[in-house]
């Protein structure tokens, strides 16, 4: 049988081949519909509103943390209400503390900005998008989703044990990681946290390898690869990211789990616990986990930031009415950074003992970065440039997007700088660098996303006058919160302490700290109106009563306004040309699904 | 010429079907294995880290040195891991033999093929026990080594904890093998892949199969000959 016989004989294939498959209804019921849905559209939803929940959980401990940082000696009654034993008198134990800041760290890291954002828009765009009634296979992609629904009820399971969620750190480096006596937290909580993200792995495993077949394999006619939107190669450079880098960071797990319950000294050698005595662990090497955990930890700022990047380039150039300046550089920026991201994971160890000139080599292939991410902010700029730009709340955020990255980009190359590391590693200044490009700024990704397609995820619009609030008070909330942190640590201010009046050095700040507090404060509290406009708008919202809303050109616009289960009632539509057909030849915009007429300038 | 073909890859990748011609199982299988390959590459890179760090190792070839039914202090080096390769290279013979005769729509190859793919696991398992059973037994365990390094000096724990975590792995990987053969023998006897008209599953099956031989491969180079 030939090769491609068989491809047309499988089952797979063949909603692809004939697009007349949907009108066969299935018999839905509650569980099969919202529930165990195989639907990717309400798989991305499932995405989206789990980790919603962790942002708010995430968030919320991060305020916990920053009131003990801004008001160290005050105390809060109404917090031992909460907490119990672990803010004994209204203050926050120091062990709480702890917890509180890795927890935050391994929520917003994998369950938000991981799940939450890739797992969201890859599922809801990728179909959408390249023309596919759904994903490859979408029975492996609603297990992907439990897969992440059990890893976020173990981690969530994980706050309540006696022993407190472990407290060592998101990174969870040995020794404190693999040694139970070393601390409260690396009890029972470890075993949680380590179960949780190994349920993890495979949650993102089974997503990344569906994302990847359906774009190379379900592409409908006329998709070439050069004429898919800049969110589907973002998310396809994602998921290839995460497949090759997340099983990296299970073997370091295994062997974790190995050094913590079978007795192995795989990261452990010469260790002297106070209580405990000297261990008998011998030969081991603490800094091979952090070379197993960064060949992760780097790719996984990319994973992050990569689906924010193609959202960002597809609203920008949509609110533009401009073609994306430089579409095929774009596309060769998201390679050569999905290839330097394996490339620069030792920059995170310069100062582990790392020899000084493979630091060197470090530091050179790390601010090589540099360059793939200049050429994206160049283009981004120049598309808005002299465009007729729209200012939705959508592309608010992806213009703020756009000055976080440049402005958190920028400390990069400060700290991807091993002399100057010597001095930055471990402070403030990481802290204000990493959350500021990565973090706001993939949030601003997401925002922009939501709003930009909520139309289309539910067929109403947000409440455009709060999300312009939302928009001002986050930037500047954003800005204000992590700018002054560059000065608290270039004074040498380290991170995770969890009281900072005790030292002389530091006490200049605690009026600066009591401000990034408060501001933190405000912010989170407009996350919350950002979630009553998400979930009153999915209710009340205004009606989108026309196909297009946004006069964007690709073919998730050319679906209904909800689409149903196969997204495109009758053939699905056939590509006839690029994604960026914008203010071409004094026509507003091309649809991808408009046939290149004869009387048209060149074309792509 | 050169037009001709750039013009046939472009229509390839030109959406609508498969650039590879193959359907999206057998792409996702091939991502799998890259991302199963960096899993065991990270395991060997840690074994490496770890034991050029360490001053001394044990001999591959007094540690692993006997067979079963053989007398106390038998020296054979090596004599039954190679009977334990050889099997699973077998092994993979018959699994190709399997996927050949699925493209040839012979259902009672593929049946004869698969079982005697899934006996070459089993037996693999067996001797696998068997050694770890054996070594156990001399005092090695994770946590525990008895064996003396080259120069007479006491050996680093890491020796057996690498060992038994590896070679544990690449296990769990053969034995996941043998369950996928086994669903596989009985879908073909189910007559669901004649059904379909195709034996495409066979072929995935397969991929996974001769994967997992690789890896040993890699595996029994790193504990039984460097």
């Amino acid at each position: 049988m030939s090769n491609e016989a068989v491809v047309h004989a499988h089952p797979g294939l063949a909603h692809e081949v004939h697009g007349d498959h949907h009108e066969h209804h299935h018999h839905e019921t509650f569980i099969t519909k919202y529930v165990f849905s195989q639907d990717h559209k309400m798989i991305a939803k499932q995405f989206l509103i789990t980790g919603m929940v962790w942002a708010v959980l995430g968030g919320l401990m991060s305020v916990l943390f920053r009131l003990q940082l801004g008001y160290p000696d005050a105390t809060f009654p109404w917090l031992e209400d909460i907490l119990g034993k672990w803010a004994k008198g209204g203050r926050i134990s120091d062990s709480a503390y702890y917890a509180l800041v890795t927890t935050h760290g391994t929520v917003l890291v994998f369950f938000v900005l991981t799940a939450g954002l890739s797992g969201t828009f890859a599922n809801f765009l990728i179909p959408l998008q390249v023309g596919a009634r759904d994903m490859a296979s979408p029975f492996m992609n609603m297990l992907s989703y439990w897969f992440f629904f059990i890893a976020s009820v173990v981690m969530l399971s994980s706050l309540f044990v006696e022993t407190g969620p472990f407290s060592g750190g998101w990174t969870a480096y040995p020794p404190l990681s693999a040694l139970g006596s070393a601390s409260p937290g690396s009890k029972t909580g470890m075993d949680l946290w380590l179960i949780a993200m190994a349920l993890f792995v495979v949650s993102s495993l089974l997503g990344g390898l569906n994302y990847i077949a359906t774009i190379l394999n379900m592409r409908t006619k006329g998709m070439s690869m050069t004429r898919l939107p800049l969110t589907i190669w973002a998310l396809f450079f994602t998921a290839v990211l995460g497949v090759l880098s997340f099983p990296v960071l299970l073997s370091g797990f295994i062997l974790l789990i190995f050094d913590r319950n079978f007795g192995t000294s795989f990261y452990l050698s010469d260790i002297f616990v106070s209580g405990v005595g000297a261990l008998p662990n011998e030969g081991g090497s603490a800094i091979l986990y952090q070379h197993l955990f960064w060949f992760l930890g780097h790719p996984e700022v990319y994973i992050i930031l990569l689906p924010a990047m193609g959202m960002v380039s597809e609203i920008l150039s949509i609110n533009s009415r401009k073609p994306i300046f430089g579409y095929m550089a774009m596309v060769g920026s998201l390679f050569a950074i999905a290839i330097l991201a394996f490339l620069v994971w030792a920059h995170h160890m310069f100062v582990t003992g790392l020899n000084p000139f493979l630091g060197s080599v470090f530091v050179l292939l790390t601010l090589l970065i540099a360059v793939p991410s200049a050429i994206k902010v160049f283009n981004w700029l120049t598309t808005l440039w002299r465009g007729n730009i729209r200012f939705t709340p959508g592309m608010m955020f992806a213009i703020g997007f756009v000055s976080l990255f440049i402005s958190g980009g920028l400390t990069g190359i400060w700290l991807g700088n091993s002399a100057l590391d010597i001095h930055l590693h471990d402070t403030y200044f990481v802290i204000a660098h990493f959350h500021i490009v990565m973090g706001v700024a993939s949030m601003f990704g997401m925002f922009a996303g939501v709003y930009h397609w909520y139309p289309k995820m539910y067929g109403r619009y947000l409440n455009n006058t709060l999300g312009y609030i939302h928009f001002w008070v986050t930037i500047a909330g954003a800005y204000m919160i992590f700018w002054p942190m560059h000065y608290q640590g270039l004074a040498g201010m380290p991170r995770r302490y969890y009281d900072y009046s005790n030292w002389e050095s530091f006490k200049q700040f605690v009026e600066l700290n009591r401000f990034i507090s408060t501001v933190a404060m405000i912010v989170f509290a407009v996350q919350i109106l950002f979630l009553f406009n998400f979930f009153y708008s999915i209710f009340k919202g205004r009606k989108v009563t026309s196909q297009n809303p946004w006069g964007a050109t690709t073919l998730e616009w050319t679906a209904p306004i909800r689409p149903g289960h196969g997204n495109w009632t009758g053939e699905i539509p056939e590509v006839h040309r690029w994604a960026y057909d914008y203010g071409k030849d004094g026509k507003d915009f091309i649809p991808q699904t408009t046939p290149v007429g004869s009387d048209e300038s060149e074309h792509h | 010429m050169s037009s001709t073909t750039t013009a046939t890859a472009s229509k390839m990748w030109g959406g609508g079907k498969s650039p590879f011609n193959v359907e999206y199982g057998k792409l996702m299988m091939w991502y799998f294995l890259m991302s199963d390959a960096f899993t065991f590459g990270a395991f060997l890179i840690s074994y490496g880290t770890i034991r050029f760090s360490t001053n001394g190792w044990p001999d591959p070839n007094e540690v692993f040195r006997s067979y079963p039914f053989a007398s106390e202090g038998v020296h054979a080096p090596l004599v039954f891991v190679s009977i334990m390769t050889f099997i699973l290279i077998i092994s993979s013979v018959t699994m190709v033999l399997a996927v050949k005769a699925g493209h040839e729509m012979d259902k009672k190859g593929v049946v004869r093929n698969l079982i005697l793919t899934i006996l070459g696991g089993l037996a693999f398992l067996s001797c696998q026990a068997w050694e770890w059973n054996h070594l156990f037994h001399e005092g090695a365990w994770w946590g525990r080594n008895p064996f003396i390094n080259h120069d007479g000096t006491a050996s680093s724990t890491n020796f057996t904890n690498f060992f038994f975590t590896i070679t544990g792995f690449h296990g769990f990987h053969v034995f996941s093998g043998v369950i996928i053969n086994i669903v596989m023998l009985t879908m073909t006897l189910m007559d669901k892949f004649e059904k379909r008209g195709h034996y495409l599953m066979i072929e995935k099956a397969g991929l996974y199969w001769h994967f997992v031989d690789l890896v040993w491969v890699f595996v029994f180079t790193c504990f039984y000959l460097i």
